[in-house]
């Protein structure tokens, strides 16, 4: 079954490549309009198939490592890359993740989309952006890893921009792909240092070298390796476009921007945890990006009226918990990947579910002019329900049993800053489910809001329901699944490491988790009184500077736009002046010099023989001349 | 030829006179060239002043004729008669010929195009002849003149034909090449190929005559039917257009504005 | 008097032949001026192999006549084929080759 590993990535591009040729002129007439999406789906689910195959067969093998060379990429002197797969538990949860949810979300599109003409494209590009994600979780080594990397931030770039003729989706595809690109040379630039440093590029060679590189080239290394997954992952300081690629489809932002891509990041710290264990420094880095971006996403969370927004800045709040996770470092790195799987699970919910409303209100996201929707879409409210009690933490749902260790690591941070993370993931908490409960309530609860055009709000096609109800199932159980006898820490121990209990914890655990439910069940009831009778159509002037600052995402973009925006366009200015009239002014002026003082010779050349005689004659005098004129005699 | 080398002789009594080392020119040949020195300026001058070709030809043949007798009271009697035989009469006949072939009206045209063009040539040819003069009169001011007396002891030609013929012999054949080629070249310039088969026949003579673009009829004489009796207004053909055949082409024809075609007076 | 005073006619002539070649544009006038210069130019051949006491200057003189010879054929028959084709012996018509 192993064998069958690079299957799992070849279906997929197969159906990329297929679909996205089928729309070539001379292959219209094969019809792919009306069998790509099955086609597309069936690639993924194929896949997932394989994937749930390999999985078990990877159990059974007493190592839990599968590594398969399959041809050597660029075998250029001392530089040695080959293309391989690396089969081991943490690509395992990864591969079935993808493909489990991409498959859910694919099936979920049919219906989605069932009314765009540009279906067929949406699918190939589904499909490309799955293969481009297996082979960044399957591949054996970093340039493997890059590969896909840059494979997902093009599929990403391709989705956001589906409906390119929007100008707003064209600038949110252009800014998350630069954005991306920022990150994307951290990552390249700790690749080059690898390979300067150790000569090798496999995970293999890196990690078991890992005690001959010096203490600051580690940490050099983990701090760019921190950029790139900064810049995948929409965290502090470049978590900017996240929120932007809500401009994509929904379900785009379901698997793409919630699901599976943005968690590379975490996927890419936990991959090099020999690095980052071994550096102080980065551990750090990583706590103090993951806690401040927590923060920053829950604070614009609770601001933001815009369904999609919502949980686009909960995403990015939840993936600065798992940042958090993985920079705690030790038994808390599987934490971070528990909660990447259960937040995999309940947020493509939330966002399909997100996608259903709006599939119902005419394409509408403001929640301002939702309401009483629970009554018209029951299905929709149930597992978005369930979905949003999972996010908040609630037992025993998934959230509860992946959220509530990480904050309680968190506390146990040896010194003052035990207490600074703790206190920033708890209060995290708390505003999750403050803003997820006024988003939960506004939309499905208290009275009809709605615009006048809207008269009957409908229930989605089962094709859209069915993958609800399963990632709802899946958000109901999965924590508990991992939960349960520290399945999933002892399944990645061989990767990251086998779990121990912390010997003295700062806070006794069973009063932090009552604390934190209590902070939860607090904050969710507090939002429930506040917004149950409805809210204002429209945004109110608030005089507050700091509800005004989350308004405007914390000024991230006017600061992006005054600090890096503003002095590039005025050294491209000041460049092309230079160039415009420096360089070109000299190449030019010097050949217009030449054409003009030629055209002007030019006249010299009458064609008149006599004229030329008195040249000649001109010439005769002065010849003479100069030899009397030196006394010749 | 055998007149031209007794007459060479007969000079020759003269150049032994010469022969001895002397800077001053005394007697004969000094009336000599005060009389034939202002004849060959003359000749140049008016061979470049005259409006007729045939006459710049005749102006320096008298140039030449003179220079040929400088050349024999300078101790070169063979190059006088060279000068006389084959300048004067060989080459001048020559450009006499090719000037009536070409039409001895094909004169200078009318207009000067070049702007200037005579006063620089002026300025130039004053400055060149104040230069080389200076220069001449500067080097040879001192100078002590050897004759010729030793060199030609045995005569002139037999001195001349010895270092021709010895010393130059190969430039000498070498210019028997180049004669051969000049001969060839001016053959294959001038010769025109007429072949019986480009010569028109009768017929396609005929309908030559009277094809389109052709004007069959006897062209009128200038001014006819024109809105001016002036030699340089174009006829107008009967079609209404007008026609530069009727014009000499030594006229400038010039177009007719209101102002030239009003009645005088 | 000295033969000094042939040079300075020699100079006096070249250079009439020369104004002539610049302000005559009659073909075969030109080409009389060049033969008027070339013959100056051999009066001071002659004067200087009088003055130096040896025949070289004579020979060379001899030489120039020969080459003046040939050129004229030649120049002349160019003169007559430019004529042919150009109906015009004005070396003022013949400067199409210019900017």
């Amino acid at each position: 079954m192993l064998s069958l590993l690079w299957l799992i990535i070849a279906l997929p591009l197969a159906g990329a490549a297929v679909l996205l040729l089928a729309g070539a002129p001379p292959l219209r007439r094969l019809g792919a309009d009306k069998w790509g999406h099955y086609l597309g789906s069936a690639t993924v689910g194929v896949s997932f198939l394989l994937a749930v195959g390999a999985f078990f067969a990877l159990k059974d093998r007493s190592d839990r490592h599968y590594e398969d060379q399959l041809w050597s990429f660029i075998p250029v002197g001392d530089l040695q890359v080959d293309i391989g797969l690396l089969f081991d538990p943490l690509s395992a949860v990864f591969v079935l993740l993808i493909t489990g949810v991409g498959f859910l979300i694919h099936v979920y599109s049919i219906g989605y989309m069932a009314d765009d003409p540009g279906r067929r494209r949406f699918f190939g590009y589904l499909n490309l952006f799955v293969a481009a994600m297996l082979v960044l979780v399957l591949g054996n080594n970093f340039v493997s890893l890059y590969a896909g990397w840059e494979g997902v931030g093009l599929a990403s770039y391709l989705l956001i921009a589906f409906w390119y003729d929007r100008p707003s989706a064209a600038t949110a595809a252009k800014k998350a792909f630069i954005m991306n690109r920022v990150g994307d040379v951290g990552l390249a630039i700790a690749i080059f240092v690898l390979f300067a440093q150790l000569g090798t590029i496999t995970y293999d060679g890196v990690f078991s070298n890992v005690d001959d590189l010096s203490s600051v080239t580690i940490t050099v290394v983990a701090l760019l390796l921190l950029l790139g997954a900064c810049g995948k992952s929409g965290q502090f300081p470049l978590q900017a476009w996240l929120p932007d690629a809500m401009a994509g489809p929904t379900p785009v932002s379901a698997l793409i921007h919630a699901a599976t891509m943005v968690t590379a990041g975490v996927y890419l710290i936990a991959r090099a945890n020999p690095i980052f264990s071994a550096s102080e420094t980065a551990q750090l880095v990583v706590c103090i990006i993951g806690a401040i971006t927590l923060m920053i996403g829950c604070i614009i969370g609770c601001a933001k009226d815009d369904m999609k927004q919502v949980l686009a800045y909960s995403t990015v709040s939840q993936i600065g918990y798992m940042f958090l996770a993985v920079g705690l470092g030790g038994p808390a790195y599987a934490l971070g990947i528990a909660h990447l799987l259960a937040h995999g699970f309940f947020k493509a919910g939330l966002f399909l579910g997100a996608g259903s409303v709006m599939h119902g209100m005419k394409d509408q996201g403001d929640i301002r002019r939702f309401g009483g929707l629970a009554k018209y879409m029951p299905i929709t409210a149930v597992t978005f329900g369930l979905g949003y009690l999972a996010i908040i933490g609630l037992p025993p749902l998934s959230g509860f049993f992946t959220k509530d260790p990480i904050i309680e690591h968190a506390f146990d941070r040896p010194g003052w800053t035990g207490w600074v993370f703790g206190g920033a993931a708890l209060l995290g908490a708390g505003l999750t489910a403050f803003y997820m409960t006024r988003l939960m309530v506004l939309v499905f609860f208290g009275k009809k809001r709605w615009t006048d055009d809207i008269k009957h709000p409908h229930e989605s096609p089962a094709v859209m329901w069915w993958p609800m109800v399963v990632l709802a199932v899946g958000s109901v159980s999965a924590g508990y699944l991992f939960y349960r006898g520290d399945a999933l820490s002892d399944w990645l121990a061989p990767v990251l490491g086998e779990p121990h209990e912390a010997a003295t914890h700062k806070i006794e655990p069973g009063v932090l988790t009552a604390t934190v439910i209590g902070v939860v069940v607090v904050a969710a009831l507090f939002a429930a009184a506040l917004f149950w009778r409805g809210t204002a159509l429209q945004e109110q002037p608030v005089r507050s500077p700091f509800v005004i600052a989350a308004r405007r995402n914390l000024y991230a973009d006017a600061f992006n736009e005054a600090v890096l925006e503003k002095p590039g366009l005025w050294l491209t200015r000041i460049l092309v002046y230079f160039d415009s009239r420096g360089i070109d002014g000299m190449v030019n002026g010097l050949a217009a010099t030449v054409g003009g003082t030629s055209s002007r010779l030019r006249r010299l050349q009458t064609g008149f023989v006599r004229s030329y005689a008195l040249t000649m004659l001109f010439g005769a005098v002065a010849v003479v001349a100069a030899l009397v004129a030196a006394g010749w005699r | 030829m055998s007149t031209a080398l007794a007459f060479a002789d007969a000079v020759h009594a003269h150049a032994a006179d010469l022969a001895a080392p002397a800077n001053e020119v005394k007697g004969g040949e000094k009336v000599a060239f005060w009389i034939l020195a202002p004849i060959a300026l003359g000749g140049a001058i008016g061979m470049v002043l005259a409006r007729n070709a045939i006459h710049s030809a005749l102006f320096l043949v008298c140039t030449m004729l003179s220079l040929g007798v400088f050349y024999v009271i300078n101790a070169g009697p063979f190059l006088g008669m060279v000068q006389i035989i084959v300048y004067t009469g060989a080459i001048m006949i020559l450009f006499l010929f090719v000037l009536m072939l070409v039409g001895r009206d094909s004169s200078d045209s009318i207009v000067e195009q070049l702007r200037g063009q005579r006063l620089a040539a002026a300025l130039l040819g004053i400055g060149l002849a104040a230069m080389v003069a200076t220069g001449v009169a500067r080097a040879f001011d001192d100078t002590r003149v050897v004759g010729l007396g030793r060199a030609t002891q045995d005569g002139n030609v037999p001195a001349l034909a010895a270092r021709l013929f010895t010393r130059y012999v190969f430039a000498f054949e070498v210019t028997s090449a180049l004669l051969i080629t000049a001969a060839l070249g001016a053959m294959v310039l001038a010769f025109v190929e007429r072949s019986k088969k480009d010569q028109m026949t009768q017929r396609q003579r005929s309908r030559e005559r009277v094809s389109a673009d052709s004007y069959p009829a006897p062209k009128p004489g200038p001014g006819v039917y024109a809105t001016s009796d002036s030699v340089a207004t174009p006829a107008l053909l009967p079609d209404g257009t007008t026609t530069d055949k009727s014009v000499s082409k030594v006229v400038q024809t010039h177009e007719l504005d209101a102002a030239t075609t009003k009645a005088k007076g | 008097m000295t033969p000094t005073y042939y040079l300075v006619l020699a100079a006096a002539l070249f250079t009439i032949g020369a104004m002539g070649v610049l302000v005559r544009r009659n073909a075969i006038v030109v080409f009389m001026c060049i033969e008027l210069m070339l013959n100056a130019v051999n009066l001071t051949l002659v004067t200087f192999s009088r003055i130096n006491g040896t025949l070289d200057g004579q020979i060379m003189a001899f030489f120039v006549m020969v080459v003046a010879a040939a050129e004229v054929v030649i120049g002349l028959a160019i003169i007559m084929a430019i004529f042919r084709s150009r109906r015009s012996a004005s070396v003022d018509d013949a400067n199409l080759l210019k900017y």
